[in-house]
């Protein structure tokens, strides 16, 4: 630190008295409605100890649970990712009409209730909607199976990689790819060795929200899964049945293994933040006219 | 204008276009398309049923209460983060985005847990005669949760790029810290604070996961509107669902359209400043 705060003016908020409540009142709230939640979930896992916590996770249902949803993870992931980074590309480094609009639409699954999503796939790819009596004539299953799970997973994270990159990327602009395609590199070379390596970390950081968003999405899941016991139940509909089953202590112990994923994923975004990502802007800035 | 040189145009805005359309776009305009078959009069008689109605009700009765808790609470949060430095700050910080990580079934089940009359704070306060659990009192503290981080993270940034010198010509003036804060400070947050102010209150209109555990599920006075649209789909009565569905939408668009003109506002603002 260049300067010590006493040969500053003191500003305002800055008395003693004031100070030390201010602080003293928003930890205490914070430590009642953000860290007692989480504490109480370890508390609830264990209270029937180590035994009914080891067989809850070690259950069939609980372990096909887990891996229906990291196969989710692994499919909706990869291509919301790529779908980000094509957004991105397009947006910022080329002029078009309908821009701004396209940025709106894209933003739209943040304020959807997953509800409402669950609830518009169904009236897609349902026997009540627009391709389901074609899909059913032709025996292929998208809802109550993985694929309508992926689908409803990919409408709620939609826009999480691309709303980190275009603003990073707009803010860098066009001229070093500009000059690598002068030079003769190829689009793709260019793409890989000019473009990746300067947002690196606010994709990654896009990926790790993205990923930690598809693993614990509950509403829009369980409206399109038909939440098959064993079949098409993901880790958070598994929780939810346990729960409703009376077996508080396996919903629990479900649920701490999403509450280690969130730890885990504020961990890496605080590490992520450090290197310079995840600066946060709207999209909706990105949307205002290039620079010189 | 320059030309633009660079190749991909047609690759990558098609690929956007497409997953966009695919994902986005056809399954909202389905539903749209379902609730407009229904005819203005029989979706009026649905969407205006004594049901649904109270629904909206406790949906946006406690997201305003929960917002405006939030109000207080996140400027104060995001007042202490970022002009007082003090031991465990960073910890503080990145614990403030816990409520976006943690899968919302998850925070449903723990608060339930934490306010159910055997839990930790519900035995307390069911001393002191206040139910919490499975009242409309647990639906506003699960949209707190869930919705604390926005304006936290909405006014934050602008609290960091506050220049002191405006501080200081206050207090040259002779401006009491109060004074300061409401005629100098509190202006110039204001579009931010009304940016996270929206957004708080648009997540929780459409918050599900986290409520539908704490909040006890009676019709007419502790049934979300999101949970009467789940219950009207096991019910196979889709068209209800696809209607009151489409009132939850066409609010969450009527917020989204002031979320963008404030966050507008609020970005000509900062530039001007």
């Amino acid at each position: 630190m260049a300067h010590t705060a006493s040969r500053k003016p003191p500003r305002v908020g800055d008395s003693p008295i004031f100070r030390r409540s201010l602080i003293g009142v928003v930890l205490i709230l914070g430590a009642l409605l953000i860290v007692a939640p989480l504490l109480v979930i370890g508390h609830e896992a264990f209270k029937q100890g180590w035994k009914v916590y080891i067989d809850t996770l070690s259950h069939p249902d609980t372990r096909h649970a887990i891996m229906l949803t990291v196969i989710t993870a692994l499919i909706a992931v990869p291509v919301n990712t790529a779908f980000g980074v094509a957004a991105a590309w397009a947006i910022t480094k080329f002029d078009f009409r309908g821009k701004r609009l396209l940025l709106v639409v894209i933003e739209i699954p943040f304020s959807v209730s997953p509800i409402v999503a669950g609830v518009a796939y169904l009236f897609v790819y349902g026997l009540q909607g627009l391709f389901g009596p074609w899909l059913d004539d032709h025996d292929i299953k998208i809802l109550f199976a993985l694929p309508g799970i992926i689908l409803a997973s990919m409408f709620v994270t939609a826009p999480f990689v691309a709303r980190e990159l275009i603003p990073l990327m707009q803010a860098q602009g066009r001229d070093l790819e500009e000059a690598a395609t002068s030079l003769g590199a190829s689009g793709w070379r260019t793409f890989f060795s000019v473009t990746i390596p300067n947002v690196k970390w606010a994709l990654l950081y896009g990926v790790v929200l993205c990923n930690a968003r598809v693993m614990g999405e509950f509403g829009a899941v369980s409206v399109v899964s038909g939440n098959i016991r064993g079949q098409t139940n993901t880790l958070p509909l598994h929780i939810e049945l346990l729960y409703h089953d009376y077996q508080a202590a396996g919903a629990f112990a479900s649920a701490s293994i999403l509450a280690l994923l969130a730890v885990f994923t504020i961990i890496a975004k605080v590490a992520l933040e450090r290197r310079g990502a995840g600066r946060r802007k709207t999209l909706s800035d990105a949307a205002a006219p290039t620079g010189p | 204008m320059r030309r633009n040189i660079l190749p991909g145009l047609r690759l990558s805005l098609g690929i956007t276009l497409f997953y966009v359309g695919l994902i986005v776009v056809l399954p909202l305009a389905a539903l749209v398309v379902k609730a407009a078959s229904l005819g203005p009069a029989e979706y009026w008689l649905i969407v205006s049923s004594s049901r649904a109605l109270a629904s909206y009700r406790v949906t946006a009765l406690s997201a305003l209460v929960a917002t405006v808790f939030n109000l207080f609470f996140g400027l104060a949060l995001a007042w202490v983060l970022t002009r007082y430095r003090f031991p465990g700050r960073r910890i503080v910080d990145a614990m403030v985005d816990l409520p976006f990580a943690l899968p919302t079934a998850v925070a449903g089940i723990s608060l339930t847990a934490l306010f159910s009359s055997n839990g930790w704070f519900g035995s307390l306060l069911s001393e002191a005669g206040i139910k919490v659990a499975y009242t409309p009192i647990g639906i506003m503290i699960a949209m707190c949760f869930t919705s604390l981080p926005f304006i936290v993270r909405t006014v934050q940034p602008v609290l960091e790029d506050l220049d002191p010198a405006l501080e200081e010509a206050a207090q040259s003036l002779g401006g009491s810290d109060w004074t300061i804060f409401r005629k100098v400070i509190l202006p110039l947050l204001t579009p931010a604070l009304l940016a996270g102010l929206s957004l708080s209150f648009a997540r929780s209109l459409g918050e599900f996961g986290a409520i539908i555990f704490i909040a006890g599920n009676q019709p007419m006075s502790t049934e979300i509107t999101a949970l009467l649209i789940f219950i009207r789909l096991e019910e196979y009565d889709y068209q209800a669902a696809a209607a009151i569905a489409s009132v939850l939408l066409l609010t969450a668009f009527a917020m989204l359209a002031v979320t963008n003109w404030l966050q507008a506002r609020a970005l000509r603002y900062t530039l001007k400043g």
